[in-house]
């Protein structure tokens, strides 16, 4: 089976990485780069397991060629913890709600959260906003309320610090 | 059982970070496809596309000339059949010598790579001689002759499992009773839908140990099964667990897989991994079984069961996994929460040419509830009763035996009733709701493990070994199968609660046969009673040693010292403290290493002296009310179910979210099956399944998905450790239930046949309609006349 160079940059770091042209970026990922925080739960696009963000956009990466991804920046999970210096606020929120039974799902759902409070760009999401961020990633254990209180939390969170950090610039001026 | 010089309830009831959460967060936690050997191969399963065939013949050389495949194997390697009922051992790890549904598994081939496994199974070549396949169970049964038998190992055609039991005279009291109601029900099948893939990976090391890997809820019955089937004396297997994503049942038993990998590494000498497709996920099934149910219940005038007649016909598909488990479970699981007169069910479960139905969350016991619910709402709209409180007219209480003689300890039926009643302002607002939005209610309870394992012997059902170091840690060791409803964290909860040490100075082994002690596994909702009482015994007994070891230095009663907060604290000078580290280490020069077990063994005196009275007794049980608001779009037939509030008795919550959580997700279970699920084989395309896919099997997304509003409610119960019981699979039952009966609140329309798709629903409307027209019915309620114009 031929294969081809790809060089892309995954959580940060530049990599090359040797994959027959029908890999999938989830079989490279996986498979190739040991990144296994990014899981295959049905391989054909369904369940939102696979999520990784390529250029800061959540995409299945078990429907994405890799050479998709030449030359574009992807974060898996494991990049997540690591752009906030350790534990992303979403990890740490999920983890006092108890929003993650299995965590089987968890992965994908954080990387869908974490786009969509990063659109929020300050602003608290509605209940709404977030179920429909998240709809394309099933959970199976929590019936998703958990889930949904983790990221209103983080969302709160987030826009109090906003308003706050918008305050001290209005008051410094 | 909690004893009464510790710190009472410093960690019970309280929110905890769960041990393992934050791994699997960060993508480090490695589930079963997440190992990699050196050397690793990976297998894949041809399987057969007919649904009932004779192999005449197996040709594996064009397979085995592929370059990069390396072994196969056939059923001629696996003939040993095996059954996770030690009665019913009517599987092979593939088809011997023909096969029995869609996917059944034939040859098993490992190889350099998936691909090359892939293309290799694509090579074998298969002569089958189809022969006549039954998809319809009362079909299936009623053949007797050996040619139309499914299972070779069936001795009675193809009846699986049939129960007949009675208590009391069932007919003098439906004739004697003021109302009957006669329904007939359906509930259609329904799958798992764990979201990881079973997976497993095989590894003989160079002593000969052979160690298995496996997404499995079950780790001791695979490693007695993998025995059986490979002929090893079981101490030369290892079975270990890793991370589990999800099973709720579907993961209880063996499956093909782990016995393929184990031979195909014995026979290359190298690892090897099989991980399913969704497909073969949605073929290997084990899920809830297709039921018909007929009901007659007798009622007196002021809404008391006098009696209840049940006949129903289970579709159990091409083998038994626990159907003789099922079968007893549809009629013995139905005799709590409310009281009968009189009982009778008489249930048969039948093979038939379909992937084998199983244990799924509620096992056996979410049918009948859908059917017994629904007949208790459509007495209480008959007798003009108010259907709360008819249910509580007929609550069976504490303390009590069931008709069919199970002992029931605690029971906060009642207030689950009175905690949903208030919380959805049933009374003000359900008069109100205008037609088109109705309120239902529905109960239910169900089992905390059961008394007897699944093979006889007198031993205890669960074990805990606990370390302490000198370092003021604990290393809890168990045989449970953490599948992320939490038990390792259940078991640190304890053990912080006795050894007062936080939940991250505790770390839990669990679910490797190697390092822990024997534990059944995670089914029937046990572990929380019986293992919890195991830890507990444990982490009591270590306790009292520290604690002696304390009031020994500080020279006072051993019940003045107390272990909270990562300390030994005097009760009565509290300023006086040690840390944990240097309580231990005073207890280890007095006591030598700090290692205690734990055991505990279920009560034998909770059920009836007759066959089969055994299946299903409890040491105790959990309770569940539901309540449904619905929304029923009279012009699409979609029901839009708005919110679900659900108490439910667990005895004593030892971590809040975590119950919560699977009270949550128990319902969130039931409102996908009430509504979207539908498991089933196309007769039309010679068995195939129907959709096997998460995009076809329609699970409930957030978007779906009602607001969920859970209550715990607590009736400590004597057999619990500090009283607590179940909450993994209770709070499912009665969430279908509930939806039915709020669809007929809001409409007038009985739905006795899941799921409540719009078809039915219009056609119920239709039905309706044509009634009304004819005099036969009134309309059902006032409401806007838009709401109701196209019905």
């Amino acid at each position: 089976m031929s294969h081809l160079l790809l060089s892309m940059t995954v959580n940060g770091e530049a990599v090359q990485v040797a994959a027959p042209a029908h890999h999938t970026l989830l079989e490279v990922l996986r498979y190739k780069l040991d990144l296994i925080g990014t899981k295959q739960g049905c391989d054909k696009g369904d369940c939102g397991a696979c999520t990784v963000q390529i250029d800061g956009v959540p995409q299945l990466s078990c429907l994405t060629l890799a050479v998709h991804a030449v030359g574009r920046a992807v974060t898996t999970v494991e990049g997540l913890g690591q752009q906030a210096g350790g534990c992303h606020p979403l990890q740490d929120a999920f983890d006092r709600w108890n929003a993650a039974q299995c965590g089987f799902c968890t992965p994908g759902i954080l990387l869908s959260a974490e786009a969509l409070l990063r659109r929020c760009a300050g602003r608290e999401p509605t209940r709404l906003q977030v179920c429909e961020a998240l709809a394309g990633n099933l959970c199976r254990c929590t019936g998703y309320t958990k889930i949904i209180d983790a990221v209103l939390d983080v969302g709160r969170q987030m826009a109090v610090a906003a308003a706050a950090s918008a305050g001290e610039v209005a008051h410094a001026e | 059982m909690p004893s009464e010089d510790r710190e009472r309830d410093w960690q019970l009831g309280k929110v905890h970070r769960k041990v393992d959460a934050m791994e699997r967060m960060r993508g480090v936690a490695r589930y079963t496809d997440d190992l990699k050997l050196p050397g690793m191969l990976h297998a894949k399963i041809l399987r057969s596309p007919h649904a009932h065939a004779r192999i005449r013949g197996i040709d594996l050389a064009p397979a085995l000339a592929l370059p990069g495949v390396f072994a196969a194997v056939t059923g001629q390697d696996f003939k040993i059949p095996y059954g996770i009922i030690p009665w019913t051992p009517d599987e092979n790890a593939l088809a011997v010598d023909k096969v029995c549904h869609v996917g059944d598994g034939v040859v098993a081939i490992a190889a350099i790579d998936e691909d090359t496994a892939n293309a290799a199974c694509k090579a074998v070549i298969v002569d089958y001689e189809p022969l006549r396949a039954f998809f319809d169970p009362e079909e299936a049964l009623a053949v007797r002759d050996r040619e139309g038998t499914i299972n070779p190992y069936s001795r009675k055609g193809n009846v699986s499992k049939h129960v007949l039991l009675e208590f009391g005279e069932v007919d003098a009291e439906l004739a004697a009773s003021d109302l009957v109601i006669e329904g007939d029900y359906e509930f259609g099948g329904t799958t798992h839908g764990a979201i990881e893939p079973h997976c497993a990976v095989a590894l003989v090391e160079p002593s000969g140990i052979l160690t298995v890997w496996s997404a499995t809820q079950v780790s001791h019955y695979l490693h007695r099964e993998l025995a059986k089937v490979l002929e090893l004396p079981p101490h030369r297997i290892r079975v270990i667990q890793p991370p589990l994503g999800g099973a709720f049942g579907g993961k209880s038993e063996p499956f093909d897989l782990e016995f393929c990998v184990a031979k195909l590494a014995m026979k290359t000498g190298r690892p090897v991994k099989l991980l399913y497709t969704r497909e073969e996920v949605f073929y290997a099934h084990r899920g809830r079984h297709p039921m018909k149910m007929k009901y007659r219940t007798g009622f007196t005038r002021d809404g008391k069961i006098k009696a209840v007649d049940a006949r129903t016909i289970l579709d159990g598909g091409a083998y038994s996994s626990f159907g003789l488990v099922t079968t007893y479970y549809s009629g013995q699981l139905l005799c709590a929460p409310y009281a009968f007169g009189t009982y009778r069910f008489d249930s048969t479960r039948a093979y038939t040419n379909k992937p084998a139905c199983g244990p799924k969350r509620g096992h056996g016991s979410v049918q009948p509830r859908f059917a017994m619910e629904i007949q208790l709402d459509k007495a209480a709209v008959a007798l003009g009763i108010d259907p709360i409180d008819l249910r509580r007219r007929n609550d069976i209480g504490a303390n009590t035996q069931t008709i069919n003689e199970f002992r029931v300890g605690s029971n906060g039926f009642l207030e689950c009733l009175a905690r949903v009643e208030a919380a959805s302002g049933w009374r003000e607002r359900r008069a109100k709701l205008g037609y088109g939005r109705g309120l239902g209610v529905a109960g239910s309870t169900y089992i905390s493990g059961t008394n007897y394992p699944i093979y006889p012997n007198d031993m205890p059902q669960a074990g805990v070994q606990i370390c302490l170091d000198r370092s003021g840690r604990a290393r809890v060791f168990s045989g449970a199968n953490d599948i992320g409803q939490g038990s390792n964290t259940m078991l640190a909860v304890i053990t912080s609660e006795e050894l007062g040490l936080p939940i991250e100075d505790i770390r839990v082994l669990s679910a490797d046969t190697d390092l822990c002690p024997v534990d059944l596994g995670a089914y029937s909702s046990r572990i929380t009673l019986m293992v919890g009482n195991a830890c507990l015994d444990a982490a009591s007994k270590l306790r009292r040693k520290v604690c002696e070891s304390v009031a020994k230095r500080w020279k006072v009663p051993r019940d003045r010292v107390v272990l909270a907060g990562r300390m030994a604290i005097d009760r009565e000078d509290p300023d006086r403290h040690v840390d944990s580290a240097q309580a231990f280490q005073w207890a280890e020069a007095d006591h030598g290493l700090l290692g205690e077990v734990g055991s505990y063994n279920t009560p034998k005196d909770r059920h009836g002296e007759y066959r089969g009275g055994t299946i299903g007794a409890s040491p105790a049980y959990s309770f569940t009310a539901h309540l449904a608001e619905v929304e029923v779009d009279v012009e699409t037939g979609i029901v839009d179910v708005k919110k679900i509030w659900i108490a439910h008795d667990c005895g004593k919550a030892l971590s809040k979210r975590i119950v919560e959580g699977q009270i949550e997700g128990s319902t969130y279970m039931g409102f996908g099956e009430a509504l979207m699920e539908e498991h089933g084989v196309d007769p039309e395309h010679r068995g195939a399944h129907a959709g096997p896919s998460l995009l076809d099997y329609r699970m409930p997304t957030f978007l779906d998905t009602p607001e969920l509003a859970a209550m715990i409610v607590e009736a400590p119960d004597a057999n619990g450790p500090y009283g607590a019981k179940e909450a993994g699979e209770g709070p499912l039952h009665s969430s279908i239930p509930a939806i039915a009966n709020a669809i007929y609140d809001a409409v007038g329309i009985r739905l006795d046949r899941i799921p409540f798709s719009p078809p039915r629903v219009l056609a119920a409307l239709a039905e309706r309609r044509r009634r009304e027209l004819a005099g036969e019915l009134s309309p059902h309620k006032p409401g806007p006349d838009h709401a109701r114009r196209s019905a």
